[in-house]
């Protein structure tokens, strides 16, 4: 460290309300300084503009405190000024990973309060692609997370399998991301004819190739010895923080509002909700993983279940939450996201208040980054999965 | 969860992994080379069918990112009759959507109550200088022969209101016409195989389900004379039009086909779906006489079909030329598409929300004015009008045959 | 003038001639220059491509594809574009350090190439400290590694230039350990004479010859590791550790500079490789105890005759590349370990094991 003064006027480095200069310690010839890392907001581990600045002795991190908002979108006000059918395009990119699980929960809210009778089918339906988009995610983050921690196999792997499920709900939705799908009442347009005997196959295929991930990573001695133990977040502190999903799953608490407070048609099937014992950086991947096997149950389930029927109820021309407040919640992904929907009577809301997973699940980052060291932070920062731009909405 | 095998199992079952792959096909699409398959339904690029479209701006408006930019004038239309009122219609002067500020959701496509807006799942748009991503109405115009029929609806779903109907009636009363049918639909299938595998099927269900209005004229005429309800008459006639149609497809290709029959094939079954161009003349002639709007321009629409029918069916007999223009018989929208020939037509035919009352649209003019001025109700003589239609223009595709 | 110095260095070599000898001694000395050049050019993008191709194949991906037949000039193409990129210096960088670390981490990789043998007679120079001078020299990269990370200005950087000194280091002694034991069992130090005593080398108390891998397991085993820490391949990549340091001590480097540090790692890949040919699979004989056709006469190792010399440099290479592929596939299946479990790794397995394994063959060399 030659000249730290240089180097502090070539990265000012400066977030509102925080000092940034180093605090020198000792005197004469034995000053030191702790290092401060900053972590982004472009860095390879943050997939997103997220950072996170660490205080560092040598390689132990002592601190660490995420800065959010550099992807702020302003969702929450926009929606005000949206009509449902817009807002609906909005959600399914707070999350771009989770964008069906997303306009669903919109959906849900405004049918909530408009006290609509959603038809069966629609509802399967919806709940059949909610499960498949709840594997496209969990893929994504088993490949990214396993990149994080130098393996580069199983990302290549991941996207294969997702490619196929992108293609298929691009079938049914038109989108690969963004499916925009839903519709206040039901879905869009019935699936396509083939789509249920695609799935069905689909789904055999992956259960194929799920054993891949568990031999190449779960089952790794270098994964192991990497994860065991790292960044264990007790169950309490999880719970206090607000951490849901497979994050809160891996200390061992079952809570998934699929089980505990079911919507759609989730009360008629069996849900399994795996959960690991000590909130561990490897029960952290572990419970994602096994929410794939999770998923594909409830699918094949939904394949016997799905009844015929339409899949959209009559709009009014202008769809209208009468006046009143109401808060739903679903699973999404990547923990439990919630909406309070608000409205004075109005075609758009009169407020719209995202409770998003990933805001909620960083809260633990600094808890658990204390006193690890920086690839352990790495190991740590990934699974506790996160999207950024559902952290910063 | 942490497993128990022994150390070293876990390395070398990674290891084993990786080499199964390296013996595998990869999977890789060589995209510029292999094409990507991409279903009907993908969401790529947003089409225009402009004479659709009556400039309503809801897409415009309903647009999330208000990236439709829509510039019309209105035009007063002389009454017709004398003490008439004095009309106005909009003309749609420029249409364009900014694709560097579309977010993709659909909402226009959706919204859009006179299918003027479609999906294809074209993709290949990307520019290197962004104002390339402002679409006026001429290429988007363009996207429009890129859209393909819509696909079929899974077996649990429920059919759309009126082709349901039409299918429980067909079922109740006309089985062995069903049963014909399916022996066209098998020729069909035949027929538009070697083209275009994919895409047979669909066009045909589409056929049936929605109900887009081509019917046979002698059998419709003759269900009527028999006292059959215009319902069932319409659906038989229907069907024995595809099974006419699917002859003349047929014959055509054991003749030897053209220069680009095979390819054209699939298509060709479409080629009496509303083609959308309307007849400037006709269209002036109607309004001067009174019509209302949307009247005027159906029969105009018709009037335009048949003509360019007329005008192919000349350079086919002539030993086919390139397709000039629609000449006079062209509007100034028209003008924009009339080097697409017929087939361009296609897509129009499908999706449930093509149910708006004109229907297919297609009529002649003149019976239907004559069965006007006979003072049949307007029901009658639009519909055999529409049949009347459908006659020349197999008269004209005769000739076509004839003389290639 | 001349004469002296080729006395001079005539006074380091061992007896064996070489293809690149000649008369003159201006003549020999271009010519070895030019060998080594070309192979530490040729043979390393012949390594990178195999990896290209094997990685990607592994990862249900097809590899480079477009740039030459089969992508074969993938990394010729590679090295275009990193000559025509733009050349930064941050501005708070130690400049001249900066600019000097690649050439410091590449130069040790060339001169190693003058003393590996590729063929029979196929070498620039067979020098009688050959072993010694290849372990000497490949140690000095770590200097380019670590001017290169703490002249960046960037912190992690520094992060990652210090986890490759420490690294290296660690790994240094498990290597020297191992490599030391070979050339007990050879008694020379020099490369072609240990290729030379492994071709002789019977199986005590039987007539079965074999190389030395058999004996040796354990040390070459030792010594693989080693090596692949050496090179920072995955799953030892730390100091490169792309998901927390970016891109380690290489960060800050781009263009030219940045190709000369991947031409490094192709490069010590290689040599590695050549080195563990050498030193357990027998460098250039087919099987153990078959001699090259056209050399039966002279002891099936020298004057080999044009088919044998270039059957004897393709079977080199084909063992080169078969552990350069082993190499690729730890990569492909391998996440990377921590730092501290390497340094752990290092010290408490393998140095020990490479003592045990050096104390075994000098027992065995004093009783046999
Ligand atoms: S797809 Fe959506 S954003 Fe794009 S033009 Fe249509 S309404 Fe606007
Ligand atoms: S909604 Fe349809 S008809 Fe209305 S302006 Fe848009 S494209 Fe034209």
């Amino acid at each position: 460290m030659s000249d730290l003064s240089t180097r502090e006027r070539v990265h000012p480095g400066s977030a509102p309300g925080e000092d940034f200069h180093l605090e020198i310690v000792g005197d004469g010839d034995f000053q030191t300084a702790d290092m401060k890392l900053s972590i982004g907001p472009a860095h390879p581990a943050t997939h997103g503009v997220f950072r996170i600045v660490l205080e560092m002795d040598g390689e132990r991190v002592t601190g660490a405190r995420p800065v959010i908002g550099y992807m702020h979108r302003g969702f929450e006000k926009l929606a005000e000024h949206r009509d449902y059918r817009q807002i609906k395009a909005l959600v399914n990119r707070h999350d771009w990973l989770s964008g069906f699980s997303n306009e669903l929960g919109v959906a849900l809210a405004v049918e909530r309060m408009m006290e609509m009778e959603v038809p069966d089918r629609a509802q399967w339906i919806r709940m059949l692609l909610a499960e498949w988009n709840r594997i496209l995610n969990h893929l994504m983050f088993i490949g990214s997370y396993a990149i994080e921690l130098g393996a580069i196999t199983p990302m290549f792997y991941a996207f294969r399998e997702r490619e196929d499920i992108q293609h298929l709900l691009e079938s049914a939705t038109g989108g690969r991301l963004h499916f925009t799908y839903n519709q206040v009442g039901g879905l869009k347009i019935d699936l396509p004819k083939g789509f249920l005997r695609q799935s069905t196959e689909l789904s055999a295929l992956i259960r194929k190739r799920v054993p891949d991930y568990h031999d190449l990573v779960l089952g790794n001695d270098i994964f192991q010895a990497r994860t065991v133990g790292v960044g264990p977040l007790p169950p309490e502190v999880a719970l206090s923080l607000g951490v849901t999903g497979p994050t809160l799953h891996a200390t061992g608490v079952p809570e998934d509002s699929r089980v505990t407070e079911p919507y759609l048609k989730y009360g008629e099937i069996d849900v399994d909700v795996p959960v690991g014992e000590n909130g561990d950086s490897f029960d952290r991947f572990y419970c994602l993983l096994a929410r794939i096997s999770a998923s594909l149950d409830i699918i094949d389930q939904i394949h016997d279940h799905l009844p015929a029927g339409p899949v959209n109820t009559k709009l009014p021309k202008m769809v209208k939450a009468p006046e009143g407040a109401t808060y739903l919640r679903t699973e999404n992904p990547l923990g439990q996201l919630g909406y309070w929907l608000e409205s004075d009577g109005g075609r758009t809301p009169w407020r719209l208040k995202m409770r998003t997973p990933s805001f909620s699940n960083v809260q633990a980052i600094p808890y658990l980054l204390e006193g690890v060291l920086v690839p352990d932070a790495i190991a740590v920062l990934g699974s506790v999965f996160f999207v950024v731009g559902d952290i910063d909405r | 969860m942490a497993t128990t095998s022994p150390p070293g199992v876990g390395l070398m079952k990674g290891l084993a992994v990786t080499i199964k792959h390296l013996f595998r096909y990869p999977a890789t699409q060589m995209y510029p080379k292999e094409r990507p398959d991409l279903p009907p339904r993908t969401r790529g690029v947003i089409a225009l069918m402009d004479e659709n479209c009556t400039v309503c701006m809801l897409c415009s408006r309903e647009c999330p990112d208000w990236c439709i930019y829509i510039d019309s004038h209105k035009e007063t239309v002389p009454p017709a009759k004398e003490g008439g009122r004095a009309r106005t219609r909009n003309v749609l002067d420029r249409f364009a959507i900014d694709f560097s500020l579309c977010m993709y959701c659909g909402i226009c496509v959706e919204v859009c109550p006179f299918d003027a807006l479609w999906w294809s799942p074209e993709f290949e748009y990307a520019e290197y200088e962004i104002d390339g991503l402002l679409h006026e109405m001429g290429k988007l115009r363009e996207w429009m022969d890129t859209v393909p029929p819509p696909p079929p609806l899974d077996a649990g779903a429920v059919p759309p209101a009126e082709a349901a109907d039409a299918i429980a009636k067909k079922e109740k009363e006309l089985e062995a016409e069903a049963a014909k049918q399916q022996e066209t639909e098998a020729k069909e299938q035949e027929a538009a195989a070697p083209a275009d595998g994919g895409d047979g099927k669909p066009k045909k269900a589409e056929v049936k389900v929605e109900g887009a209005g081509e019917i046979d004229q002698e059998t419709y005429d003759q269900l009527i004379a028999e006292g059959k309800s215009e319902r069932i008459a319409r659906s038989k006639a229907k069907a024995a039009w595809v099974r006419k149609e699917k002859e003349r497809l047929a014959a055509e290709q054991e003749a030897g086909g053209g220069d680009d029959a095979p390819a054209e094939k699939p298509k060709a079954a479409d080629v009496h779906v509303e083609a959308g161009e309307i007849d400037q003349e006709t269209y002036d002639q109607l309004i001067a006489e009174g019509k209302s709007e949307r009247m005027a321009r159906a029969k105009a629409k018709a009037a335009y079909v048949r003509k360019q029918k007329a005008k192919l069916a000349e350079e086919a007999a002539a030993g086919g030329g390139d397709d000039g223009d629609g000449g006079a018989a062209s509007s100034e929208a028209a003008g924009d598409e009339a080097p697409e020939d017929a087939e361009a037509a296609e897509p129009k035919q499908g999706k449930l929300a093509d149910v708006h009352v004109e229907g297919a649209g297609e009529i002649d003019q003149e019976t239907f004015d004559q069965l006007i001025a006979e003072g049949k109700s307007e029901r009658i003589a639009r519909s055999k009008a529409k049949a009347a239609w459908v006659r020349k223009q197999k008269q004209a595709q005769l000739e076509e045959g004839g003389g290639s | 003038m001349s004469e002296v110095l080729w006395n001079t260095a005539a006074s380091f070599t061992a007896q064996s001639t070489s293809i690149t000898t000649f008369d003159s001694f201006a003549v020999s000395v271009v010519v070895k220059i030019a060998f080594a050049l070309g192979l530490f050019f040729v043979v390393p993008i012949v390594g990178g491509y195999l990896e290209h191709k094997v990685m990607g194949r592994m990862q249900a991906r097809r590899g480079p594809v477009e740039a030459g037949p089969f992508g074969t000039l993938q990394l010729v193409a590679d090295g275009i574009k990193f000559i025509q990129k733009e050349d930064v210096i941050p501005r708070a960088a130690d400049r001249w350090v900066f600019a000097a670390a690649p050439g410091v981490a590449l130069v040790p990789g060339m001169l190693i190439f003058l003393v590996l043998p590729f063929g029979p007679g196929v070498f620039a120079l067979d020098l009688e400290l050959g072993l010694f001078y290849a372990l000497a020299i490949s140690s000095v990269s770590v200097l380019g590694i670590l001017m290169g990370g703490w002249a960046s200005a960037n912190k992690f950087s520094l992060i990652g230039g210090l986890r490759a000194g420490g690294q290296l280091i660690a790994y240094e002694l498990p290597l020297i350990l191992a490599a030391i034991t070979v050339a007990v069992q050879a008694g020379t130090l020099s490369l072609v004479g240990i290729v030379e005593a492994q071709a002789t080398f019977m199986l005590p108390g039987t007539e079965i010859n074999v190389w030395y891998v058999f004996p040796q397991i354990l040390g070459f085993g030792i010594f693989f590791l080693a090596a692949m820490a050496e090179l920072s391949r995955p799953p030892f990549d730390m100091p490169i550790a792309d998901s927390e340091l970016v891109f380690g001590y290489m960060t800050e480097y781009t263009g030219i500079k940045f190709a000369m540090f991947l031409l490094t790692e192709y490069g010590g890949m290689i040599l590695m490789s050549a080195l563990m040919v050498v030193l357990y699979l027998g460098g250039w004989q087919l099987l153990p105890g078959v001699p090259l056709p056209g050399c039966e006469g002279t002891g099936g190792l020298f004057d080999c005759g044009v088919t044998g010399t270039l059957l004897g440099v393709g079977i080199t290479l084909g063992k080169i590349m078969a552990l350069v592929f082993l190499m690729v596939w730890a990569r492909v299946a391998y996440p990377r370990l921590r730092e501290d479990q390497l340094q752990r790794f290092a010290w408490l397995v393998l140095v020990p094991l490479a003592l045990l394994n050096l104390a075994l063959v000098g027992v065995a060399k004093v009783v046999f």
